[in-house]
């Protein structure tokens, strides 16, 4: 099992849009997925069209009091399966405080899920607090969205940074840019530019196309509604190059359909 | 992820789409229209007798879009391992080498033994997805409409099949829904089998055969009738052996032809005078040279089969020394196999099956007396004294052919108790043939070593004769006689106490018992 997680500490950079759109691709190949939507804002249960809500709450699930199994929701695609949001993970930090090795917590709760799925998708909150930490530990590859502005090299060295202060277990990072508008030179500069010189950054950069914003109105993922469109391309060249990061085995094989 | 919640069987004779035919007035559930569809070619797999279904397995080979899948479900319908046709189509019959190494040979080996897979069922399925939707449009379970066009064993057509899945985590929305069905109009419940489905519509179930003699006699038959129940069931076991014999498709259909054979034989010898008059004398010698016939292929194929655990078992020679034996004796299997089946085409046995069976039929109709059950207890008692008697007998001085005699009055004994197995309580002759069975194993081990070791000698003289016997090869089989020898020794070591076991006065009242004689 892999487990990748969409993060940045800016929010509306593109996180969900990736989370979802990536474990649908995952999913499509065969691999058996689950995306848990951590952001309390629920955007990803939304767009899978499953309310969100855990019966319980965050607290029951990260004290272990209610399995995961049981807040475990299949979507309309074979293979994807979300844990939901709920409104109570704004709190999870003070719940995660209260545990032992708060910053192990998460790693702990998903391992078990290891014979059921091959992949796991942490869609997270955006800045930088103890469930951010927790979702550090747990995961292989973190995928960060990045706007393509003279900023997003600060905020990629200083998460970087952040990750080296880490004891043991630290993520690969494969950032991306996200939202590019192909008419804006300063874009095209630094989505050509930064590639070149980091090895941590994917050429691939997703585009700013109404279409993405138009999952909102489907409730579906724009690569399952639109597979030829240029996003949904560009999401499938994202995907296969985290693969190969996370060196992910090859999916298992497709079912009846 | 999904899982199977209900099958339903759909008694409308139309091809109405399932929005239609599952419509649900005032449901809060929406059925979409087909959102995929496939077709698919079904192929079930199981052995002659079918030793998957009895273990509650299925093996169904599906093939799509050109590709091939080979999928082992349990009971339940979970997947319990699957092959996807990484090695390209695959054809049957077949040994279970021809499957790839991996999860589902490691399945299947324990449970298929050295029977080969065959096609018990072959069909077309045409597979439509519905989902359906509950008021915020999301998926919440899946209805499946399979109809299966059957073409073997016979062709015939499964009434649409309906399947219920429900999507994890909305198992209750997707239940009301199920309950809705099973309420609405021609639909009924169904079995969640295709294999059961497929075969049920051209009359023929799983399981449908076995080498056992699967009679129910009463105890009032007159033994007449009851023989020739007894010996028509084993003649058709005969005889549904005999194709996978000429085929050579694996070892077991000679096995249980041969089986038949011998009880018939000792049915005709111990019981035949309860049959009209002449019928016993007229077909004995015809069923020794059948008996006959079989013989020498089977010591090979016994060869043959135990062939890995004698090379094993080499401690100074190797087992590629060995080889030219191995070659020696599949050569002398194909030369008698030739010679079986020449003599299962002949018409010398065609007449014989044909008139055994006008025979049979004859002689159920004859209203002779004694009844079967005093028939049973007075043919049973009788040779339960003589196994008594002759192991009596034997003592540590005793020559190696008391022992086989002896074997042979074993085998009479345990073939009266399992031809009349049906008019006793199946516990009691579980009981009563515990310490028989024992007995049996160790005068057999005792026999076969001796008959091996014999063969062995009479091989490496055939191989000599032929040159094709080099000195290692030679000293390896050396070595396989001395095994033989030892435990041939070792048996012989057990046989007294094996023997008292038998005869103790516990077991003998067990025997008594059974056939209502009493206990001594």
């Amino acid at each position: 099992m892999k487990t990748f997680a969409t993060y940045n500490i800016k929010g509306g950079v593109g996180k969900t849009a990736t989370a979802v759109n990536l474990s649908y691709l995952a999913a499509h190949q065969g691999y058996r997925v689950l995306l848990w939507d951590l952001d309390p804002q629920g955007a990803a249960s939304f767009l899978f069209r499953i309310r969100p809500r855990v019966k319980g709450g965050g607290k029951a699930l990260i004290r272990g009091k209610r399995p995961m199994d049981d807040a475990i929701k299949a979507t309309d695609f074979d293979n994807l399966d979300l844990l939901p949001a709920d409104f109570t993970y704004r709190n999870l930090d003070l719940v995660l405080d209260a545990a032992k090795k708060p910053s192990r917590r998460l790693g702990s709760l998903l391992a078990p899920l290891s014979a059921e799925y091959d992949v796991i998708f942490l869609d997270c909150p955006p800045g930088i607090s103890l469930l951010s930490e927790s979702v550090l530990q747990a995961t292989d590859l973190l995928l960060v969205p990045l706007i393509p502005t003279t900023l997003s090299v600060r905020t990629l060295d200083q998460l970087t940074e952040f990750l080296s202060s880490f004891d043991g277990s630290r993520p690969e990072i494969l950032a991306f840019f996200s939202m590019i508008d192909r008419r804006k030179r300063l874009h095209r500069e630094i989505a050509e530019q930064l590639p070149e010189e980091r090895d941590d950054v994917a050429a691939v950069a997703i585009p700013a196309l109404s279409l993405i914003e138009r999952m909102a109105v489907e409730r579906t993922p724009v690569t399952a509604f639109a597979p030829r469109s240029a996003a949904a391309r560009r999401y499938a060249e994202l995907w296969q190059e985290a693969r190969e990061r996370s060196k992910l085995p090859a999916p298992p094989a497709a079912d009846t359909w | 992820m999904q899982s199977v919640l209900r099958h339903f069987v759909v008694n409308r004779d139309d091809e109405a789409e399932p929005g239609e035919f599952l419509s649900l007035p005032g449901s809060a559930f929406a059925i979409s229209e087909a959102v995929r569809s496939v077709s698919l070619r079904r192929l079930w797999l199981d052995t002659f007798d079918w030793r998957l279904y009895r273990s509650g397995l299925t093996l169904e080979q599906i093939s799509r879009r050109g590709t091939t899948d080979l999928v082992l479900t349990g009971r339940d319908g979970a997947i319990l391992a699957a092959d996807h046709g990484g090695s390209g189509p695959l054809k049957w019959p077949g040994q279970l080498e021809v499957l790839p190494l991996g999860p589902l040979r490691d399945h299947l080996g324990p449970v298929v033994g050295v029977r080969a897979l065959l096609p018990v069922a072959r069909a077309v399925s045409s597979l439509r997805e519905n989902r359906v939707l509950n008021s915020d449009e999301k998926t919440i379970a899946r209805i499946t409409v399979d109809r299966m066009s059957v073409t073997y064993p016979a062709a015939g057509t499964v009434p649409p099949r309906v399947t219920v899945t429900a999507l994890r985590g909305y198992q209750p929305q997707a239940q009301r829904l199920a309950d809705q069905l099973a309420a609405a109009p021609g639909i009924a419940d169904g079995s969640a089998s295709g294999l059961e489905a497929a075969l049920a519509v051209v009359g023929r179930r799983p399981g449908d055969y076995s080498s056992k003699i699967n009679v129910q006699l009463t105890p009032r038959m007159p033994a007449s009738a009851a023989m020739a129940t007894v010996l028509t069931a084993l003649l058709d076991t005969l005889e549904a052996n005999v194709n996978g014999t000429v085929r050579d498709i694996d070892t077991e259909f000679l096995h249980d032809l041969r089986i038949a054979v011998r009880r018939t034989r000792s049915a005709l010898k111990l019981a035949g005078d309860a049959l009209p008059d002449g019928v016993a004398g007229r077909f004995r010698p015809e069923f020794k040279w059948l008996g006959d016939l079989t013989t020498p292929t089977r010591d090979l194929d016994v060869y043959l089969l135990g062939f890995s655990d004698m090379a094993a078992s080499l401690v100074a020679a190797t087992a590629e020394e060995l080889e030219p034996f191995h070659d020696h004796l599949r050569w002398s299997r194909a030369a008698e196999q030739r010679l079986l089946v020449r003599g299962l085409r002949s018409a010398r046995f065609a007449r014989l099956s044909s008139q055994w069976r006008q025979a049979l039929t004859a002689a159920a109709t004859a209203r002779t007396r004694p009844s079967v059950a005093r028939l049973a207890a007075s043919r049973i008692a009788r040779a339960h004294r003589r196994v008594l008697r002759d192991g009596s007998a034997i003592n540590a001085t005793s020559p190696p052919e008391s022992l086989h005699e002896l074997r042979k009055r074993c085998k009479e004994l345990r073939y009266l108790l399992e031809l009349f197995g049906s008019l006793y309580d199946p516990g009691e002759q579980w009981r009563a043939v515990r310490e028989l069975k024992t007995l049996q194993d160790c005068l057999g081990e005792f026999q076969d070593t001796q008959v091996q070791h014999e063969e062995l000698r009479a091989f490496a003289e055939q191989m000599i004769a032929e040159r094709t016997a080099p000195a290692a090869t030679l000293l390896a089989m050396g070595e396989i006689a001395a095994g033989l020898i030892l435990r041939q020794r070792q048996a012989r070591s057990e046989f007294a106490d094996r023997f008292r076991d038998f005869a103790s006065p516990a077991s003998q009242g067990r025997i008594r018992t059974l056939i209502g004689i009493g206990a001594a």
